[in-house]
């Protein structure tokens, strides 16, 4: 921004332009909101994608033998389905979109500590993507080693893998870049008054999140890197025939890519600490508990990575340890439902979309929680390693926890985003659908996995069939309902009622300015007193 | 537009060191995954590496050791003149830690170069032929933390050039010096790093 400039106090982020115009105002613009609903208009393209690939998996699967795609073709598309969806949607997901929105504004600032350096994680991001795409539209078949690039397979494959890898290292910078802003920020931009136990519960997520994406990415940085160089140089590092360790390449994977688990989650947890206690009306349950469980899981969540490899071959002490610690991250999360519930009891709970949300990501966090320490425990995990239940488990968390919370937080700042009102009536029949559809399509698969269907093949042994046709008939449910709640959206977004300032009489600092905010936030900047505190109902 | 508030610019060199700070943990991280790989394959081949670590020219390597040990204290010198306000001196010691970087990658250029010339490089056929897995590993990891290294160095380069300009342009001087001063930090970085490849590749033996 240039110095001592002339800003409006009256006109909306959404129509103020700066030195730039149209399309430009927005891609240039180095405004937190705008690179916020950047972020949220380019994943969103992209989650559309993934879900279209997730649909042909679905239907390949809703009859043994080849339906529509051999196993070739099926191997490409887990794979960039499992890509796009993990490093471009849920990774980045809320702390980019609504972290980017709301973050400065729920800590009484004008902005990010760096805002260009913000536009540059957009850019690099975008940069990223299109990496990703080009390997699918070039070169020799697009990348079939899964999401996880394991080696040897990886530098082995025809395939056209490495704009797909330095794609994902490229991302990765884009996230590490976002991190290191938002710990900046918060370290130095807290209004005046905002100690760190007065800051909401969202920010303190996305702090916990932003040490993660700054201290575990770069381990997966340079493993893809080796893994590149081995591609184009064979440098031997993970190729056995070299004297290369493949399974050190799944350490150091998994090393950062079970903390992203938490770099996901927390935010998406941090999104439902929000909407509970403002739809509550009631001060959030335990709230520094709350946050030592948010630590404690960026923590924890360090150590235990070897749990993705316990039947790749380690030691029986390394296996014991990293289940123990398995089951002690659990903790910190169960602690956090507890709250939860126990801010709605006696609360007066005013049902809105956002709420039934938060509500049924409660209630699908749980089972994809309880469903983890089933492949937690080492004797379970031998026998259901690799099968549907996987699938089934991580899809409830990561789909089950990051997409409802995704959408309840879309749902909830939806008014202060836009300056509108969604269609509530729309907006809840898209959820109903949408929840129905996430069950027929992921329950069955604990059943299948439980019953021995291997993960990652195109075909299955007929006694598999019925309940895959009622997986694959959830899918359709389910975007049904997921066309209802984007078309919901975009309709409203034009042309929905104005919203007022506090919809839903809201106590932290966003609800304190107009929808949509002003480009510069604050006329001034609030300043916190003694008794405040991000949550005071009376 | 009635209402009009004048947005001064944000200019927090706190809150830029501690981006810098923040940065040179992932920096220390990214490499620190390369050390995990190098401890994992010298324990597993220590003997090949024992081998492989005698054909590295220590005399070059401790030139360089000296020449970057030179530089950092040169760049932070610079960083002294330019809060005391010397501005002549301050450019003139960030010419020289600029000069002494490209030393270090002519000598690094000189040394792979005699490496490729015995046909020690990634994936040569005379190494596969020649030589057992470990040494194999030993030369993959250290052209990969070499090269990685000297990349960095390209780039501290890079800022280098950016401070030294906007030394000269006037624009980062004793009150707004957070540019300099990150320069440095980043190439107290780059030193430190190379401070544990030099014993780790060329020493240990």
């Amino acid at each position: 921004m240039q110095a001592s400039s002339k800003i409006p106090t009256d006109v909306s982020y959404l129509e103020y332009e700066g030195k730039h115009k149209g399309l430009r105002a927005w891609i240039f613009s180095t405004d937190h909101k705008r690179i916020g609903l950047l972020y949220l208009y380019s994943m969103m393209t992209l989650f559309l994608v993934g879900v279209i690939l997730g649909l042909a998996m679905r239907f390949e699967l809703i009859a043994p033998g080849k339906t529509i795609m051999d196993a070739k073709d099926y191997n490409a598309v887990f794979t960039v389905h499992g890509v796009i969806m993990i490093f471009m949607i849920v990774i980045p997901g809320l702390p980019a979109v609504f972290g980017n929105f709301m973050l400065p504004i729920m800590i009484g600032a004008k902005d990010v500590a760096f805002p260009k350096l913000n536009l540059l994680s957009w850019w690099v991001y975008i940069a990223g993507a299109f990496l990703v795409i080009t390997s699918v539209l070039f070169g020799d078949g697009s990348p079939d080693t899964g999401w996880t690039f394991y080696a040897p397979y990886s530098f082995k494959t025809g395939a056209n893998m490495l704009p797909a890898i330095f794609g994902a290292f490229v991302l990765g910078f884009s996230s590490i870049l976002t991190g290191l802003n938002f710990i900046v920020t918060m370290h130095r931009m807290r209004a005046p008054g905002m100690t760190w136990t007065k800051m909401p519960l969202f920010p303190w997520s996305l702090y916990g999140t932003a040490w993660i994406q700054l201290l575990a990415t770069p381990i997966v940085g340079i493993t893809l890197v080796l893994v590149a160089l081995e591609r184009i140089f064979g440098i031997g590092v993970f190729d056995p025939a070299l004297g290369g360790d493949p399974i050190l390449y799944q350490h150091l994977f998994w090393i950062y890519s079970h903390p992203a688990v938490y770099v996901m989650i927390l935010p998406a947890m941090g999104a439902i600490s929000e909407i509970i206690p403002t739809f509550s009306q009631k001060h959030i349950f335990g709230y520094k508990v709350l946050v030592v469980s948010t630590l404690a899981i960026a923590f924890i969540g360090y150590f235990v990575w070897g749990h993705h490899m316990f039947t790749s071959g380690m030691s029986g002490t390394a296996q014991y340890t990293f289940s123990i610690l398995t089951f002690l991250v659990a903790i910190p999360s169960a602690i956090k439902v507890f709250n939860w519930i126990s801010t709605m009891y006696k609360g007066s709970i005013n049902v809105q979309t956002p709420f039934y949300w938060a509500a049924s990501f409660i209630f699908v966090f749980m089972i994809g929680g309880l469903s983890g320490l089933v492949v937690g425990a080492l004797a379970t995990n031998v026998y259901l390693h690799d099968t549907a239940f996987v699938v089934a488990h991580f899809h409830f968390i990561v789909f089950g926890g990051v997409g409802f919370s995704f959408f309840g937080a879309i749902h909830y700042w939806f008014p202060k985003m836009f300056g509108r009102m969604y269609d509530a009536t729309w907006a809840n029949i898209g959820w109903l659908i949408f929840t129905i559809g996430f069950l027929a399509l992921y329950s069955p698969m604990f059943y299948l996995g439980m019953q021995g269907m291997p993960r990652r093949y195109y075909d299955y042994l007929e006694e598999f069939h019925a309940a895959n046709i009622l997986s694959t008939l959830g899918s359709w449910v389910m975007t049904l309902g997921l066309i209802i709640v984007i078309i919901n959206l975009f309709r409203s977004a034009k042309s929905g009622p104005i919203a007022v300032a506090n919809p839903w009489n809201g106590k932290t600092l966003e609800w304190t300015v107009p929808s949509p905010p002003p480009v510069e936030n604050f006329d001034e900047i609030p300043e916190y007193q003694e008794k405040d505190g991000p949550y005071e109902y009376q | 537009m009635s209402q009009v508030i004048h947005h001064d610019e944000h200019y927090d060199p706190e809150g830029s060191k501690i981006g810098m700070w923040l940065f040179i943990f992932t920096e220390l991280l990214l490499f620190g995954g390369l050390f995990i790989v190098y401890s994992v394959y010298r324990y597993m081949n220590a003997d090949a590496f024992h081998l492989a670590a005698e054909e590295l020219n220590t005399t070059v390597g401790a030139l360089n050791t000296v020449i970057l040990l030179i530089s950092s204290m040169t760049i932070a010198m610079s960083t002294t003149a330019l809060q005391k306000k010397q501005k002549a001196t301050t450019i003139v010691l960030l010419e020289i830690t600029f000069m002494l970087a490209l030393i270090f990658l002519v000598n690094k250029y000189f040394e792979w170069g005699v490496k490729f010339d015995h046909g020690i490089f990634p994936g040569s056929e005379f190494m596969k032929a020649e030589m057992s897995q470990g040494e194999v590993l030993f030369f993959g990891l250290y052209f990969v933390m070499t090269g990685l290294h000297a990349l960095h160095i390209v780039a501290g380069l890079v800022i280098m050039g950016f401070a030294l300009a906007r030394v000269q342009k006037g624009t980062v001087h004793a009150d707004r010096p957070s540019l300099l001063e990150n320069a440095g930090l980043y190439w107290h970085l780059v030193d430190l790093i190379w401070i544990f490849l030099f014993p780790l590749f060329y020493l240990i033996t």
